[in-house]
């Protein structure tokens, strides 16, 4: 048995203590906004937040997870409302969408920590996610707007 | 496969009233004149469709028939049936259809989607299924207030009575709408009266892929189920000779191990323990005739097979003679690797197989032949078996496959342990999984004549067909010539007079498929490289060579004359940078790119920024013109700089994304657009994006280095610095 936190709610899981957190999330758990690409850390489908960390869940064990908080997209905002996702509606990024929990994870991380990235700081934030459809340039400019909005929602 | 079908307006609608209220409307196609035109045209005949729901709550549905997987159909064609509907467009949801002959592709005769189609061959039927459902409307609002229908108008989901300032929603009228007589001929707007059609329209669909909360195949869970993976064999056409489960199952979580056509099947609670069962199978493998394949001596054969004359796709005039009497000949080989479309999300497929019925869940870009596949996998009619389509999470044509491997192996185990199962591909099982598109050399020469202009053009292409041996190739092989594997050379259309295409089928065995822009993915940077070849061979400007050459083909002159004037063709760059064009037609559009680069010492390439310019006729939505745009360039650049499948002792090489790379954020070139204005004839643009990058780039290369790239992907020791 095992615990951990799961966007603010507890839960305990009976699981093998060496299944990554990536499926626990998704099969024991049943959020599954977080994606599995690659399960080797290549792609960045699965980032979730590990104690506001930005971790890759595909090879995290949950015996790494337990007693920790664990952030996943669904966790992000109930209602859209997080300056990322408002971003990335504004600027129309998704395609086939299945990487983008993944870099609105690491894009959150990265904005929490720099508040204005420039190009190069997104571009080594947010190298580690692959998007096969190649909505890397509404990606760049959807991170530099949600920076924005977030300024404009501190001011208050 | 550009031809625009003809879709007879002799049409007649059929309604039916929705339990709960609400109406469906309906559109029932017509057939064709004659079976010999039908046949001609590939189409089939047309049941009914159903494309429309509105609710007692104002909300309209749109079913949509070609699977979302990135390329905005949801969008676009909502915005079809929304726009002649006068809907509200904040009221427009966009659903998968349900598997019926109703939605069929209306050029394929199946449901399915593929060959960047979806938005022209829609383009009439949706906007019909649109204006009947208002017609509909009005005359119910016309019938409650006992005014005449001319009287009455629609307007962003109400019907209006301007004359006594009455109005009804649609959810309102819904219901009585659905007793109404469907007219024969509805009357379609003039464009100048579009309010959606041509405005940059934002996705339905990004709400839901923003939160997590969109649904792809991954994503299904059903009550019950298990998890499965599976062992295929090591070598494409390999088999099981014998396997000893007992390690597998002894891994906690395991339930089952069960022997499937295609391998062996670790049934466990979830993907973990079935993976670590997987793992510990044994499994003594037959591997077949491929167990010795190399890429190397691959190369070799299709080496020799160019030296053979292959099947003629276009001759014109006399290129011996031309040859003979030229100033000047060029000739080159090109190679292109096998690809794996690779896209994020794995194939996977949920499965629930019970006596007399089966469930399907997939993200699938052939739900038609997905459906049938079942059916027999699950010894059931297809009519017995209900697909639901998930989002897919990309699809480049990796999921519209003739044999439906994906669905008929989740049924089958399904069938095997008697419970729902999900199947689920790891990234190795799908890098090495094939389906790849076909390895290539091409083998041209061409000849200039005194004033450089070229006289004469011979290209053998060698490649697989993945279209012999199924359904579609007695309406794509045309005298021994797979179309699909000579698109984009055979119909080049640059004045030449002189013109010898043909094809060298190679051996099969390495399973192949379509891959988005399928034959334009090689022929276009073979045609494009070997062009720039001769306009430096002539003295000439590549883009001026090029446009000389394009006076019989006024859309392709026009975009590149658009695209050289968007990208500053004329004028300096900086120190260091190379620039490149290239210009391809493809289903049924037209788009130039300009490509701008350095090369580093180490022979590094870094693209700083492409500009694209498209001619696809009339735009729906140019906000996911501009977006396919984007996305077909990272795509093909991808392939340009990465991708490539090899094989050593019948094994694929590759597995992952550090040994099949995909472009990333820090290499991601300035992308800029551009949309020319056009009333000519729709073509796609899911596919188009891609064939121009990368001869683009591989003439930037040159132009900053010198070096011609002639195989892909372009490898940094061929461009080092000595």
């Amino acid at each position: 048995m095992l615990k951990l936190k799961v966007n603010r709610k507890d839960h305990v899981v009976d699981v093998s203590p060496d299944t990554p957190l990536l499926w626990v999330l998704r099969e024991t758990i049943g959020l599954t906004g977080t994606k599995f690409g690659c399960g080797m850390a290549l792609c960045g489908a699965c980032t979730v937040h590990l104690n506001g960390e930005a971790v890759r869940s595909c090879v995290t064990p949950i015996s790494r997870a337990a007693g920790k908080e664990v952030t996943t997209i669904e966790g992000l905002s109930t209602n859209l409302s997080h300056p990322l996702q408002r971003a990335w509606i504004a600027e129309d990024v998704p395609q086939c969408g299945y990487c983008q929990s993944g870099q609105i994870m690491a894009a959150a991380v990265l904005l929490r920590e720099n508040s204005h990235p420039t190009d190069a700081e997104i571009d080594d934030a947010m190298s580690g996610n692959i998007c096969r459809c190649g909505t890397y340039q509404r990606i760049r400019s959807a991170i530099h707007l949600a920076a924005r909005l977030k300024a404009k929602g501190g001011a208050k | 496969m550009n031809d625009i079908f003809n879709l007879s307006r002799r049409g007649f609608l059929k309604t039916s009233a929705l339990a709960g209220g609400g109406l469906v409307l309906g559109v029932y196609l017509p057939e064709l004149s004659s079976p010999a035109e039908a046949a001609q045209q590939r189409v089939s005949t047309f049941a009914p469709n159903a494309f429309i729901r509105i609710a007692p709550d104002d909300t309209v549905t749109i079913l949509i028939n070609h699977s979302e997987m990135g390329q905005g159909t949801f969008t676009g064609l909502s915005m079809l049936v929304a726009e002649e509907l006068d809907a509200d467009w904040r009221k427009v949801r966009a659903e998968h259809a349900p598997v019926d002959s109703a939605y069929n592709h209306v050029g394929y005769g199946a449901q399915m989607v593929g060959g960047s189609t979806s938005t022209w061959t829609e383009w009439e039927r949706l906007r019909k299924a649109g204006a009947t459902a208002r017609a509909m409307l009005i005359a119910a609002a016309a019938e409650t207030w006992n005014v005449d229908g001319s009287s009455c108008r629609a307007q962003n989901g109400q019907v209006v009575h301007a004359a006594s300032k009455r109005q009804l929603s649609y959810g309102r009228l819904a219901e009585k709408a659905s007793t109404m007589t469907p007219p024969q001929n509805v009357a379609l707007k003039d464009p100048k009266d579009f309010k959606l059609i041509g405005k940059p329209i934002k996705r339905l669909d990004t709400p839901e892929k923003s939160n997590g909360a969109g649904i792809f195949g991954l994503d299904v869970n059903v009550p019950g189920m298990l998890v499965a993976v599976i062992a295929r064999p090591p070598v494409f056409g390999g088999k099981v000779k014998s396997f000893d489960g007992e390690k597998a199952k002894a891994v906690a979580g395991v339930r089952h191990v069960v022997e499937i056509d295609r391998g062996i099947a670790v049934v466990a609670d979830g993907f973990w323990p079935a993976k670590l069962g997987r793992e510990a199978l044994e499994i003594a493998w037959d591997e077949g005739p491929l167990a010795t394949l190399d890429s190397g001596m691959q190369r070799e054969q299709y080496a020799e097979l160019a030296k053979q004359p292959g099947a003629i796709a276009k001759k014109e005039g006399d290129v011996a003679t031309a040859m003979s009497q030229a100033a000047k000949r060029l000739d080159a080989v090109y190679e292109l690797p096998y690809l794996a479309h690779a896209p994020m999300e794995p194939l996977n497929c949920v499965a629930d197989v019970r006596e007399d019925s089966c469930e399907v869940w997939t993200g699938t870009q052939f739900q038609t032949g997905d459906r049938e596949a079942a059916a027999q996998a699950a010894e059931l009619k297809p009519e017995q078996v209900k697909l639901h389509t998930t989002l897919l999470g990309g699809g480049f044509g990796r999921r519209a496959i003739f044999d439906c491997h994906f669905v008929r192996e989740t049924v089958q185990v399904s069938k095997a342990v008697k419970v729902p199962v999900k199947v689920i591909w790891t990234r190795e099982d799908d890098i090495r999984g094939g389906y790849y598109r076909p390895r290539t050399y091409h083998s041209v020469s061409a000849c200039l004549d005194a004033a450089g202009n070229p006289a004469a053009w011979q290209q053998r292409i060698v490649c697989q067909s993945f279209i012999v041996g199924t359904p579609f190739e007695s309406v794509i092989v045309k005298e021994g010539v797979d179309e699909v594997a000579v698109e984009g050379a055979s119909n080049l259309p640059y004045d030449i007079p002189n013109l010898l295409v043909d094809w060298q089928r190679a051996p099969g065995g390495v399973p192949t498929l379509w891959w988005r822009s399928v034959g334009h993915s090689h022929t276009a940077f073979v045609v494009e490289t070997f062009l720039d070849e001769l306009a430096h061979a002539a003295g000439q400007d590549p883009y001026e060579y090029r446009r000389a050459l394009l006076g019989k083909h006024p859309r392709h002159k026009q975009v590149l004359e658009f695209v050289a004037e968007k990208a500053g063709w004329s004028k300096p760059l900086a120190a260091g940078r190379g620039r490149g064009i290239a210009l391809h037609e493809s289903f049924g559009s037209f788009v130039a790119q300009v490509a701008e680069v350095s090369v580093s010492k180490e022979g590094k390439v870094k693209v700083h920024r492409v500009v694209c310019a498209i001619d696809c006729g009339p735009v729906v939505n140019p906000a996911q013109v501009r977006a396919q745009m984007e996305g077909g360039i990272v795509f093909g650049l991808t392939a340009a700089l990465y991708g490539e499948i090899t094989f050593e002792k019948g094994r694929v090489k590759q597995r992952n994304f550090h040994d099949y790379p995909m472009l990333r954020m820090n290499e991601m070139p300035v992308v800029e657009a551009h949309i020319v204005p056009s009333t000519e004839k729709m073509g796609g643009v899911g596919e188009t994006g891609v064939p121009p990058i990368a001869p683009a780039l591989a003439n930037a290369v040159f132009a900053v280095t010198g070096k011609r790239i002639r195989r892909l992907p372009i490898r940094a020791e061929d461009l080092r610095k000595a």
